[in-house]
């Protein structure tokens, strides 16, 4: 079948999905601060009120609690919502909300309630965001059993995932990695910034299609070592495995929870040695979990130990940001050592 | 260390930090003559379309129906049918019988635990019986009268208190903390005032849709202090949302007065003023002001005239739950010594100035209750009972995680089941 494509970059992306799906299904709204005439600081939901009216597409007060509180009681009435989170950074007031409510509500009433809903979120650095705009909380959320954790890392990723995500009948945590909304990003801070219309991933179908959940995408095949990553990060390890002609598999994880455990351990058995790369703090963080289960699933595979890349456990700083970032030194550095023997 | 210039308070008295004390702890003599209530009748009944700002009053007075000697006044009085009112009263001792029961289930080690509503009966029943059967009703875990009044079966709220394999929730929560949304009731958390901004956005999902159901929500006295308490009311402020807030002030959170909740300074009702949503302070013992108050609140948020907060002045009874012995931190009395009475003794004295009612009716009647109670709870244990047996099957631990199972968590059930095997043996199978 023909299908058209559209060049967009992942705010677009992200912005067709949700009209898509606010045309499909008149249970779905969207909501939180400053996405209803604004369109939000992003502009992920630009147009979107105008077009869907205004009991659909709103702005909110300010208190995250009160924003996925709500949502959980839309969903308790049968709506589909799907609140914006301003910054992941802001999260934390909704966490009792998310953690104690949205994620065990369906476990703890067997299915009499659910919470269906998204909730999306800018995250990340590298945009010179302080402290309150730049961290990766993902592995809060994936220690929580009843939540879905996605990290999108193209427009035509973002598009599918998130239709996927709405029409889910679990909490869905979309993390949407900021630095990457307009590009992709190189790593390489003094380098001009490339537009997604560059990028192939930037043609993006039009209308309605989904991404599996819970699907990693192998983004680049190899030989030497398989590097798991998500996020802005997919793209920075791209750049420094091609800058230093190393053969690597890099996998995009896409879905956090639940994980595509089979591709990453028939990547791992094949290649020999792992890399785990990730921009949120090291101590605890998603890489300590991955780094388990490859050890777990494939150590007899194992020629090296395996790595992990990561931001520093400091909070974010906002002059020193590019010396805290995971960037093309730090990575090469790790693939130096890792595939030294 | 640098110089600091003179800021003219050199000789003030140290600051004091304040931390709230009740009046009375064991060994005292509770009296509560300096408790200020208002005169049965003397706050109107407004029109339902009132603006809050035109009736702080409300917030601050107590709504009340009934004197202490059973004679409804006012124009609060909901003029129920002869009926009607049995049926609440009915319901009020049914509640209690049930608390009763149950509670000596737990101590005879039937169930891990129990939370009586003894002295609350009112503030649940009389407020359901106000509303539509298809309201939705967001509850604390003290409103176990909401399920009673829409006479979901006892024998599966006993099902549930034992965890056995009737329970509807198939064993995963705590006892007590019930879901039905058949009849309107909500799944009740065990973390405070969660509830309160979810039944704003049934409120608000229900208006959207240009429904015509109201929610209502229940959060003691302590939890207001919540942010939740806070995000709910500014949610239902700005977009006008058809719900009900109750706050049911019983005085004690687990140990803890009213006065840390901020009661010293203010009523509870009196938060609403901030919001700019209409306040009402209710004689939460009294069955007939409880239902005035919510059934003007229903038909208020019914007709888009937006939430309203009732506060409802009562005491609790009993203890917090089966967990804790309030002789260790409150007097012993206070409850005898409640200036407003039982709420089921004064529905049961205004009954009887009706006439066609009497003491030995409502003995009969106690009696004809206690024997469903026993009866149901015979059934119930039938099912099984907290701790003698299995009653779920293993499987079930991992279903309702996620809507499908993911690959980690059969993986994690594959482990349990091993791990049972190796206790009862290579034959056994999961049930």
């Amino acid at each position: 079948m023909e299908t058209t494509t559209k060049t967009m970059n992942m705010i677009e992306a992200i912005n067709d999905a949700l009209s898509i799906m606010l045309d499909r299904d008149k249970d779905v709204v969207v909501m939180g601060e400053d996405v209803g005439y604004f369109g939000g600081v992003f502009r992920a939901t630009a147009g979107l009120q105008k077009k869907h009216g205004k009991t659909r597409v709103f702005d909110t007060p300010i208190t995250e609690c009160g924003i996925i509180g709500v949502a959980v009681g839309m969903g308790a009435y049968g709506l589909r919502p799907v609140p914006e989170i301003q910054f992941a950074d802001y999260i934390y007031p909704a966490l009792d909300q998310l953690v104690s409510e949205a994620a065990r509500l369906r476990y703890r009433s067997a299915g009499d309630f659910i919470a269906p809903m998204t909730v999306r979120s800018p995250f990340g650095g590298g945009i010179f965001g302080g402290q309150t705009h730049s961290q990766s909380p993902e592995a809060m959320f994936t220690h929580v059993s009843g939540m879905k954790t996605i990290i999108p890392s193209s427009p035509y990723d973002a598009k599918g995932l998130l239709i996927a995500a709405i029409e889910d009948n679990d909490p869905v945590l979309f993390f949407e990695p900021k630095r990457i909304y307009n590009g992709p990003f190189s790593g390489h801070y003094d380098r001009p910034v490339e537009p997604w219309s560059k990028h192939p991933e930037s043609a993006v179908p039009e209308g309605y299609y989904r991404i599996e959940l819970g699907k990693a995408n192998v983004v680049r095949a190899g030989e030497a070592l398989t590097i798991l990553t998500y996020g802005t990060m997919v793209h920075v390890a791209k750049t420094v495995v091609a800058d230093c002609g190393v053969d690597a598999e890099i996998i995009d994880l896409r879905t956090l929870v639940p994980l595509d455990l089979d591709t990453i351990e028939a990547s791992v058995k094949k290649t020999g040695r792992c890399m785990i790369i990730h921009e949120a703090t090291r101590t605890s963080g998603f890489g300590a979990e991955l780094s388990a289960q490859v050890q777990e699933r494939c150590f007899y595979h194992l020629e090296a130990p395996i790595a992990r890349v990561t931001g520093f456990d400091t909070p974010y700083p906002h002059s020193l940001e590019w010396a805290y970032f995971p960037g093309p030194v730090r990575i090469a550095t790790a693939l130096e050592n890792i595939l030294k023997d | 260390m640098v110089d600091l210039p003179d800021q003219g308070r050199n000789n003030l008295p140290p600051l004091r930090l304040h931390v709230p004390e009740p009046r009375f702890r064991p060994g005292d003599t509770a009296d509560f003559s300096n408790v200020d209530i208002d005169a049965v009748g003397r706050l109107p009944r407004p029109d339902v379309h009132v603006a809050p700002a035109d009736i702080h009053g409300h917030a601050y007075g107590l709504v009340r129906v009934l004197d202490l000697d059973g004679q409804a006044h006012g124009g609060w009085n909901p003029n129920l049918s002869r009926e009607r009112l049995h049926a609440m009263l009915r319901y009020m001792m049914l509640v209690r019988a049930f608390d009763d029961r149950m509670f000596r289930a737990q101590r005879q080690g039937k169930t891990s635990f129990y939370m009586k509503s003894t002295g609350e009966e009112a503030v649940s029943i009389a407020a359901t019986m106000a509303l539509g059967r298809d309201d939705m009703c967001f509850p604390s875990y003290r409103q176990q009268g909401i399920l009673i009044a829409r006479d979901y079966p006892l024998i599966d709220m006993m099902n549930q208190i034992y965890s056995n394999r009737a329970d509807p929730l198939k064993g995963r929560q705590l006892p007590i903390m019930y879901s039905a949304k058949d009849h309107g009731f909500f799944s009740i958390s065990g973390n405070l005032a969660t509830q309160y901004p979810q039944a704003v956005g049934w409120a608000m999902a229900s208006a959207s849709k240009g429904d015509n159901r109201i929610s209502a929500v229940w959060c003691g006295e302590g939890s207001t202090a919540e942010g939740d308490f806070h995000s709910a009311l500014t949610f239902a402020a700005v977009y006008n949302a058809p719900v009900i807030f109750n706050v049911v002030n019983n005085q004690w959170a687990i140990s803890s007065f009213s006065g840390f909740a901020g009661g010293e300074r203010t009523t509870f009702a009196a938060r609403a003023i901030g919001y700019g949503v209409a306040g009402l302070r209710v004689d939460g013992n009294d069955a007939l002001a409880v239902y005035a108050a919510t059934q003007w609140a229903a038909d208020r948020a019914r007709t888009n005239g937006g939430p309203t907060l009732i506060e409802h002045f009562t005491y609790r009874a009993e203890g917090h739950s089966t967990s804790d012995d309030p002789s260790g931190y409150r007097a012993r009395e206070e409850y005898a010594a409640w200036p407003l009475g039982d709420p089921v003794e004064r529905l049961h004295t205004h009954l009887k100035l009706q006439g066609d009612w009497d003491d030995a009716a409502r003995d009969a009647l106690r009696g004809e209750l206690d024997r469903l109670v026993k009866d149901t709870q015979k059934a119930a244990e039938r099912n099984g009972i907290l701790g003698h047996g299995m009653h779920q099957p293993f499987n079930s631990m991992f279903e309702d995680v996620f809507e499908n199972m993911p690959g980690h968590l059969a993986e994690q059930r594959d482990q349990m089941i091993a791990e049972q095997r190796r206790k009862f043996g290579p034959e056994w199978e999961p049930n």
